[in-house]
């Protein structure tokens, strides 16, 4: 017997849907593995992960709270990759993003500046984040550039920039030498949903990015275009429809939410601008998206799904000794059996027979 | 492996490859039902069927690409099972698809290299690759990337690429589709010759007269049986069309038409390519009427690419007025502002031009609908719009399909080609430009797609037919012209014009024609 990979007619539907929950269970499994190697129980430490974490309200919150900049991320990084256009450093504009926000809040500080300062954060934070990504889109469109690599390396760009700003001129005076900014004022902060709670305004705003890209998707002809310049680019042109225009327009609403995530991160849970500001979300929201099928929906899941690995990890950390690298590690095989699976959407596994005279095939 | 393959066992005595009840089920669906053949040495043997008769699976099954459900193969006399092409090409079957397997970024010699199995040196292989195609008349540059060169050179390089492996036994999928008849008749003379070398050739086509003239026998498909084996030269062209159709094909009708305003003119176009490889438009200028179908011939890599791309918009011309669309220059315009003005293009390449392959008819639809009103209000896709048109498509032009809305890629290729023509032609267009209108399409389909045109014509649409298959244009069209190096010739009624005048012209000499306009040649 030989097993082969056969080619569907047409994509599956249901492998479409199937896929992730298979790459999720053989995830589990190989983190199975890899935590009995560690010397660990691992259906104790699988349930202190998956299971614990949705039994008490405070890590419900906390979950929703770090799945918020993932699914604003990865919803942008959908439309780029649906475009063919390799946006890798959702990361990077995430901290510029960040940095914009922050600089009308330390400018700010102290004085009696009004409501407008907020509003204000969010919108200089989207355009830095748009015109960030624009550097990698204009690079690919202009010369060539390969996008991947260009928006990788700008990622360490924002990062020093954050690094020198916040050890330099934003540092905050009273911090004790501490590379941070003051807390920002009320008026630059995003306000808590629940009074006391830990849920904020941003969640809200992710949940709308969702419901945009969604329609933008599924029902607009922009939507289309998108999908058409990624699918068949000569099939595009001759609809009408500019490939580099999709990339340059991709990158930055890509752009512009991951720089929105960041500055909502800063002024909503954190409270002041830090190295250090993410946990990696620009990176981990590129799985979200592959595990989310690209799909709004199926990212705000997966977006869910991530945060709980967080938490998780966390929890497990403090619980069983864990090292918050085995989250990372367990992201990584994640996102590995996702794209290993979704070979399942296009083909189909079949076993053919070697031995003689017989003919039969099980297709 | 599990047979072995004898040596010395005596030629003719049994045959090269016999089916015995090979039947290939999907489901509940019989791709192929118990198929006997017989294919001997020394024989072109006609591989004869609509679209989905089954003949693209029973090839696939003999090349090892797909396994039976059902019935078996032999070799030489032996049960043959193939579990891939590699097994196949080991023992000496050799294939030309009508699909190209190139990679576009990489050379011919490159490509060639990669097909062959063996141990070969580059150099070498690119050495014998000159040798092959220079004995058996097949130009080919080596050097050359795949994505510069035109369909017709594309096939070159498979079929160079086939005869490299020395094959016994050599499977041609609608090898002359896009040939001109001189090429055609090359091809044909390479094929009797490796008749005459011994070996078995199944040649699969539905132009009904090359196999009269090539084939010594034929086996006929329907609806995944065969319904018979013949020996087509005693048969008549209506003969065999009846066994594959079960139906006689009816005749195209022309209606006589009145020439009306010219409605898609292009002055003196001249146009240097964006690829270096490309062909640079000479001076080409064509006046078409309402009512009236232009043809172009000439063999492929000539500018019909060029000339297309910059009917279309997809390539810009600058001066402006060099192409003129219902009296209004459009050189300048995008393809969506030249649909607004009443035209449509059919582009050659169905798969990945003319649809996105993995995307459903009805976004298909929406790929050239969208510039017209009706399908899109406030930049939002009014679905069932869009999925009506589908329906009127399919029912207009007889689209088989499984689902009301499947992926472009499912449907066989004539009936994604009545989909995309059809798709054109009930926008009801004032100009119409379609490249190879029925390349690789079986009879019937054909006939529906060239029937639509000429009722699109008499309707009062100017419509440019760019083929490469002169029986057509000769079928359809009112005028031909002949695009050789760029140039268009000036165009020769078709009632007037001889086979032989435009086969000349195709090879860039000017027979007896006083051609002022291009006189002097650069």
């Amino acid at each position: 017997m030989q097993l082969v990979l056969e080619k569907r007619a047409e994509q599956s539907t249901a492998a479409a849907l199937v896929s992730p929950l298979v790459a999720i269970a053989a995830t589990l499994a190989t983190m199975s593995l890899l935590l009995a190697l560690l010397g660990k129980n691992p259906a104790a430490a699988l349930i202190v992960y998956f299971v614990d974490p949705l039994t008490d309200g405070y890590s419900l919150q906390e979950i929703a709270v770090k799945a918020t900049p993932l699914v604003m991320i990865a919803v942008g990084l959908a439309l780029c990759y649906l475009a063919n256009a390799w946006n890798i450093g959702a990361e990077g504009q995430f901290l510029i993003g960040a940095v914009a926000g922050s600089w009308i809040a330390v400018k700010t500080q102290g004085t009696d500046a009004g409501h407008w300062v907020l509003p204000a954060m969010l919108a200089s934070a989207a355009i830095a984040g748009a015109l960030y990504a624009l550097i990698p889109a204009i690079g690919k469109v202009r010369f060539g550039a390969s996008e991947i690599l260009t928006s990788l390396m700008l990622v360490y760009v924002a990062e020093l920039f954050l690094d020198y700003l916040v050890r330099g001129p934003w540092r905050d005076p009273a911090g004790f030498n501490f590379p941070t900014t003051a807390e920002f004022d009320p008026v630059a902060t995003v306000p808590v949903l629940v009074e006391g709670g830990r849920l904020h305004l941003g969640a809200i705003l992710a949940l709308l990015a969702v419901a945009a890209a969604a329609v933008l998707l599924g029902r607009t002809l922009k939507g289309f275009e998108i999908r058409v310049v990624g699918a068949a680019p000569r099939a595009a042109r001759f609809a009408g429809f500019d490939p580099d225009r999709a990339i340059l327009v991709t990158f930055a609403v890509s752009g512009a939410l991951a720089g929105l995530a960041g500055i909502i991160e800063v002024a909503g849970p954190i409270g002041h601008l830090q190295p250090g500001i993410s946990p990696g979300y620009g990176f981990t929201a590129i799985i979200v998206a592959f595990l989310g099928r690209l799909n709004p929906v199926g990212i705000l899941i997966a977006g869910l799904f991530l945060a709980l690995t967080f938490i998780g990890g966390e929890q497990a950390q403090i619980a069983m000794k864990i090292p918050l690298d085995v989250t990372k590690v367990f992201q990584g095989i994640l996102l590995f059996y996702v794209l290993a699976c979704d070979s399942l959407i296009l083909y189909r596994f079949r076993f053919i027979s070697k031995s003689p005279g017989v003919l039969r095939g099980t297709g | 492996m599990s047979e072995t393959t004898p040596g010395g066992s005596p030629p003719d005595a049994k045959p090269l490859l016999q089916t015995i009840g090979l039947t290939k089920r999907y489901g509940t669906f019989l791709a192929n039902d118990g198929i006997d053949t017989e294919i001997w040495p020394r024989q072109i043997h006609a591989l004869l069927g609509e679209n989905g008769a089954g003949k693209s699976t029973l090839v696939k099954l003999i090349y090892g690409l797909l396994q039976p459900s059902a019935g078996e193969m032999r070799w030489e006399g032996h049960v043959m099972v193939l579990a891939g092409p590699a097994q196949a090409r080991a023992r000496g079957i050799g294939m030309v698809f009508q699909h190209f397997s190139l990679f576009d970024n990489l050379t011919v010699a490159e490509n060639v290299a990669l097909g062959l199995d063996g141990k070969e040196s580059f150099k070498d292989i690119s050495a014998r690759l000159r040798e092959v195609s220079r004995l058996y008349g097949l130009p080919l540059d080596p050097k050359r990337e795949v994505w510069q060169l035109s369909v017709g050179e594309r096939q070159r390089i498979e079929i160079v690429r086939a005869l490299m492996q020395n094959p016994r036994f050599l499977i041609l999928d609608e090898p002359t589709s896009v040939l001109t008849p001189q090429e055609a008749d090359q091809l044909f003379a390479v094929l009797e010759r490796l008749k005459a070398e011994g070996r078995a050739i199944l040649y699969i086509s539905h132009k009904l007269d090359e196999v009269k003239r090539l084939c010594d026998t034929a086996t006929i498909l329907r609806t995944g049986r065969k319904v018979a084996t013949c020996s087509p030269k005693a048969e008549t062209a209506g003969s065999l069309a009846r066994m594959m159709v079960g139906t006689e094909i009816k005749e195209i009708r022309a209606a006589t038409r009145a020439a009306r305003m010219p409605r898609l003119v292009v002055n003196h176009l001249d146009l240097v390519p964006d690829d270096p490889h490309g062909v640079r438009l000479d001076d080409v200028s064509l006046e078409l009427k309402g009512g009236e179908i232009l043809g172009m011939a000439g063999v492929a890599g000539n500018g019909q690419d060029e000339l297309f791309a910059a009917l279309s918009g997809e390539r810009l011309v600058e001066q402006s007025n060099a192409i003129v669309i219902e009296g209004i220059a459009a050189g300048a315009l995008s393809i969506t502002a030249r649909r607004r003005l009443g035209a449509a293009f059919v582009p050659e390449e169905r798969l990945g031009h003319g649809t996105a392959p993995r995307m459903k008819l009805s976004d298909n639809t929406l790929l050239t609908g969208h510039a017209a009103p009706g399908m899109v209000r406030h930049g939002f896709v009014d679905t069932q719009r869009v999925l009506a048109a589908v329906d009127r498509i399919t029912e207009s032009f007889d689209v088989r399909k499984a689902r009301r809305d499947p992926e472009a890629a499912s449907l066989s290729g004539g009936n994604l080609q009545k989909f995309v023509v059809g798709r054109e032609i009930l926008q009801n267009p004032g100009v119409l430009v379609v490249s190879q209108p029925t390349w690789g399409v079986d009879a019937g389909a054909a006939t529906v797609i060239r029937q639509a045109l000429l009722d699109l014509a008499a309707g009062g649409t100017a419509v440019l037919v760019i083929s490469q298959d002169l029986d057509e244009l000769i079928e359809i069209t009112d005028r031909i012209a002949v695009m050789f190096h760029g140039r268009l010739s000036a165009s020769l009624k078709t009632a007037d014009a001889t086979r032989e005048q435009l086969g000349l012209l195709m090879g860039g000499s000017h027979p007896g024609q006083e051609d002022t306009a291009h006189a002097a040649r650069a």
